[in-house]
């Protein structure tokens, strides 16, 4: 069993390569008027090409976070990069003076967001939005620009393409909006896509036709996707690989089908169980009692053990590491084995 | 966008006619002597009474009043001075100054006030950035007369760097005027520029944008700019009025031979008609930037077109 | 029309801000629920919290607080008369035995400009009371009733919006002028009123928009649904929210009505004599202003030091109640 929090590279190091992108070890800090709060607190997980890494928590549990730090997009102040790596193929991006990161953003690394509404500029079409990538990128002419833009709004399935190009954000829906922020993401062809809980904010249907997508798309340019959400629901059909995130770090890693058929944490096991079934019908729903912690004042210990129903006292004075359960699978608990055999 | 043109113009209409009825009603209809104080400090001489009440039907009700006072304006006739001028015609020689003097006023607010606006809004909390809130919290509270004087003496008279009366109406003498008339609007510019820069910065679009690699210079330069300008406009058109208000105030300190100083003499002589007149005319005016400055706003911001 | 706070120092676009705390989610994603050695703090606890500590918050009551008993008790600051003028100190400049001069009467500056406070604060405090309530009235009433009663309102807050506020104050004061010898009540009461007439406007627009989004507050919907009826929810929930913007821009307005009444003084249609205001005695002073700058500067100063107080403070409680400054 490894001793450090890093999660175990299984092929790739075998392989002697480097992962496409790898979060080593990373921790951000956010300072505020009510302290300092450890938003990210030794988080690694990393992704190859053509694989999708889920990332699942509640809010606050620092999976937004993370993603900003690894495109450098942090708000900063009040959130601070202090530990930790970020690599692209090897390359640690944290390092890299700001002009050499932005080469990244964009072109080698993407990022969708939750609110598209919000997240697109008001008052310039959708056309100029995504040509813009072209233009400043590629140094493409304004004409060429509309007209690769009018491209990807037909590859992100956006009906009657050619003559919305030049609307304005707020004359689409919700699921158009979406389409029209991945077209930005992967105009440039880049190797690694994150998107941000971008099915939170839309219909359950449309939530459909959006990861579809998503998983079309990464499958033909063979993409690394990196899936933050809350939503098991949507993990499913989708990932490859989990991690599960709770109070700024990583509780859990495993394979998608291992975690949902056997858990060896807590918190997954309490979220799995708190999935309303239509065959439980008429029982009490099992949530998680209690609410995730202020992060100014995390709890010793374990950060789940006020929540936890198996709490025992090396919870309160030991923070239990990230460990191999099994071979491929990790867990941030002291009675991980005894909760993957169900034991518990 | 056509129809938001028609759909302005026709509320436009209501109003127009709304305000005009209030002028009419504060300046002629309201209870007492209609023609107390429009002649200086004396009566008025009976045969202007016995004209201004024919020309204004003043014995009839009031909304033939009305209705006459408005054929009337539309016509340009906004009435006359008991020694017979027609307001209309005073007005015509005055305006070209103040137009000129406007013009630059306008210019100044928009280049010093979006400028400063713009660079305490990047730079949040340095020394500029202070001294911006400070400074223009200050213009903002000192009543333009003051201003007015204070500059005047310090620049017209003790530095002799601008001319202390704007009489000849050239350019250059203008400069220091419209500077004064300038100074409050150009305040408020400079701190909502500011305010919308800064929220617009903490946006969610400027997030994506610098997600897609833009470097921050464009994401400010074009992306935020447009839309933290959009507001500013807005305030121009609608500080409009008090700009013509202080034209009075600026005309009349400086000497100008405008609209503005038109009425300061008017008020000073007690030629209450040329002064209500005057005044009706500068209100219109207002109503009409007004209306353009709306018609502006939706031509920038898309969202208000597609309504 | 579109309505921008033109009065107001800094117009953000929105008018109102909801006050409710934001319980649930802080920016660390948290839950926000007090443990035991945590007060929860009400943003009111929190704004004068540090209102108290606000440097500019203390200054600005201070001289307010100054000018108001200045106002009212003129003869702790000065043992002179206004009223009376030697026409052989016309124009003298300061000196030991009158630490502001004489003006062009002969009359003190200094005593001049103690009194001059009451006339410009009273215009100021009468006009700005007039419009708060005339202007909260008429935006509670649009705001909450919606429907016709809505589009009235707004429909004639649009149209006096049409007149400028200097431009009307002319119009009016102009139809209705006060000479030498118009009573002391009366010259204040026109101005007062010419003010007050146009300046309500911006007060029902901020009252309305704060009424309309309260309405639609949850709680509010919780409120009608348990059958509350309009007098109560007005009070009990509409009221509370509302208080804090309009208090915020009454300072600030009132404020702007004294530097507004110095001007329509100084143009010569407002206050006149013998009314003594600051507005008068600069009106005064300007003539000779460049020969003999102390008569128009210090009741100037004086002037400009209030407004700015007024100003000042309307600012910080809005910053102070400003939630997204946390």
């Amino acid at each position: 069993m490894a001793t450090t929090d890093t999660f175990p590279v299984p092929e790739a190091t075998a392989a002697g390569h480097a992962p496409l992108l790898e979060v080593d070890n990373l921790q951000v800090e956010f300072r505020t008027r009510d302290g300092v709060a450890k938003a990210v607190n030794g988080v690694s997980y990393s992704v190859e090409e053509g694989e999708t890494l889920a990332v699942l928590g509640e809010s606050g549990s620092g999976k937004s976070v993370t993603a900003q730090a690894i495109m450098g997009i942090l708000d900063s102040p009040p959130g601070f990069v202090t530990g930790g790596a970020v690599r692209f193929r090897g390359q640690d991006l944290l390092s890299l003076p700001e002009d050499e990161r932005r080469a990244y953003r964009g072109r080698s690394i993407s990022m969708i967001f939750q609110d598209a509404l919000s997240a697109l500029n008001p008052v310039f079409t959708v056309g100029w939005q995504i040509g813009e990538m072209f233009r400043v990128h590629e140094g493409l002419s304004k004409k060429d620009g509309r007209a690769r833009a009018m491209d990807l709004m037909e590859q992100v399935r956006i009906p009657a393409a050619r003559e919305r190009v030049d609307d304005y954000p707020h004359q689409f829906s919700g699921g158009m909006r979406q389409r029209i922020m991945i077209a930005m993401a992967i105009a440039l062809d880049p190797d690694v896509l994150i998107a941000d809980e971008p099915t939170t904010a839309l219909d359950v249907t449309v939530q459909a036709q959006i990861m579809d997508l998503l998983r079309d798309l990464q499958r033909e340019r063979k993409m690394g996707l990196i899936l933050i959400t809350h939503d098991l629901g949507v993990v499913a059909d989708v990932a490859d690989k989990i991690s599960v995130m709770y109070a700024g770090r990583i509780m859990e890693k495993a394979q998608v089908g291992d975690i949902y058929a056997a858990p060896a944490h807590p918190y997954t096991k309490g979220l799995l169980e708190s999935i309303p079934r239509v065959d439980l019908k008429g029982q009490d729903l099992a949530a998680i009692k209690g609410l995730p912690p202020s992060l100014t004042r995390i709890p010793p210990g374990c950060e789940f053990n006020p929540r936890c129903p198996y709490v025992q006292p090396i919870c309160l004075e030991k923070r239990p590491p990230l460990l191999d359960v099994v071979p491929g699978r990790s867990s941030a608990c002291h009675f991980a084995q005894e909760v993957l055999d169900g034991s518990l | 966008m056509g129809r938001y043109v028609i759909r302005r113009l026709l509320q436009m209409i209501p109003v127009f006619i709304g305000t005009t009825f209030l002028i009419f009603m504060m300046v002629w209809a309201l209870p007492g002597d209609p023609f107390a104080g429009k002649c200086g400090d004396r009566p008025c001489p009976e045969s202007y009474v016995q004209a201004m009440t024919a020309k204004f039907n003043l014995d009839e009700p009031w909304y033939v009043q009305y209705g006459l006072y408005m054929a009337n304006l539309l016509q340009g006739d906004f009435g006359e001075t008991f020694a017979g001028v027609q307001v209309i015609d005073e007005l015509t020689q005055a305006y070209p100054v103040t137009f000129k003097l406007t013009v630059i006023a306008i210019l100044f607010e928009i280049v010093i006030g979006v400028g400063a606006g713009v660079l305490t809004g990047l730079r949040r909390g340095g020394f500029l950035d202070n001294l911006v809130l400070i400074s223009t919290l200050f213009v903002i509270s000192i009543p333009i007369f003051v201003i007015g004087y204070t500059l005047q003496l310090l620049l017209g008279v003790n530095l002799g760097l601008f001319p202390v009366t704007g009489r000849e109406g050239t350019v250059y003498a203008l400069i220091l005027p419209a500077f004064v008339l300038a100074s409050a609007t150009l305040a408020y510019v400079a701190r909502v520029m500011r305010t919308n820069l800064i929220e617009n910065l903490r946006s969610d679009y400027v997030r994506t944008a610098t997600a897609k690699g833009l470097a921050r210079r464009r994401v400010v330069g074009v992306h935020t700019l447009r839309n933290s300008l959009i507001p500013v406009i807005t305030l121009i058109g609608a500080d409009f009025g008090a700009l013509l208000g202080g034209a009075i105030v600026t005309e009349g300190i400086f000497n100008i031979n405008g609209v503005g100083g038109l009425i300061y003499r008017s008020i000073r002589l007690r030629e209450f008609a040329l002064v209500t007149g005057a005044v009706t005319v500068l209100v219109i005016v207002f109503l009409l930037v007004n209306l353009i400055v709306d018609l502006l706003y939706a031509a920038l911001d898309p969202r208000i077109r597609y309504d | 029309m579109t309505d921008p706070h033109s009065l107001s120092p800094h117009p953000t676009g929105a008018t109102a801000d909801t006050l409710e705390v934001e319980a649930g989610e802080g920016p660390l994603g948290g839950a926000v629920v007090p443990a035991a050695q945590d007060k929860p703090r009400s943003l009111a606890s929190d704004a004068w919290h540090d209102l108290r500590r606000s440097p500019i918050f203390i200054t600005a009551s201070v001289i307010i607080v100054i000018f108001v008993v200045m106002a009212a008790f003129p003869g702790l600051f000065t043992n002179k008369d206004p009223y009376f003028c030697d026409l052989n100190l016309s124009r003298q400049g300061p000196s030991a035995g009158a630490w502001f001069g004489y003006d062009l009467q002969g009359c003190d500056v200094y005593a001049r400009t103690i009194y001059g406070a009451r006339a410009s604060i009273l215009v100021g405090v009468l006009t700005t009371t007039a419009v708060t309530l005339s202007g909260a009235l008429f935006g509670m009433i649009g705001g909450f009733y919606g429907g016709w009663a809505d589009s009235v309102v707004s429909r004639v807050t649009d149209i006096f919006f049409g007149i400028p506020l200097l431009l009307g104050g002319i119009l009016v004061l102009s139809s209705f002028p006060s000479g030498v010898g118009t009573p002391e009540w009366q010259t204040i009461g026109k101005v007062v009123l010419a003010l007050a007439i146009l300046g309500w406007t911006s007060l029902a627009r901020i009252m309305r928009s704060t009424v309309i989004q309260v309405k639609q507050a949850d709680y509010v919907q919780a409120a009608r649904a348990l059958g509350g009826g309009a007098p109560r929810i007005l009070r009990a929930h509409v009221l509370p929210n509302a208080v804090t913007p309009v208090i915020v821009y009454a300072t600030i307005v009132l404020g702007i009505f004294i530097g507004a009444e110095a001007t329509l003084s100084f143009l010569g249609i407002g206050l006149q004599p013998p009314v003594i205001s600051w507005g008068v005695a600069i009106d005064d002073g300007a003539t000779y202003f460049r020969q003999s700058p102390h008569m128009l500067l210090f009741p100037g100063g004086f002037l400009v030091l209030t407004v700015l107080a007024f100003i000042m403070l309307g600012d910080a409680v809005r910053d102070a109640f400003d939630p997204r400054l946390r």
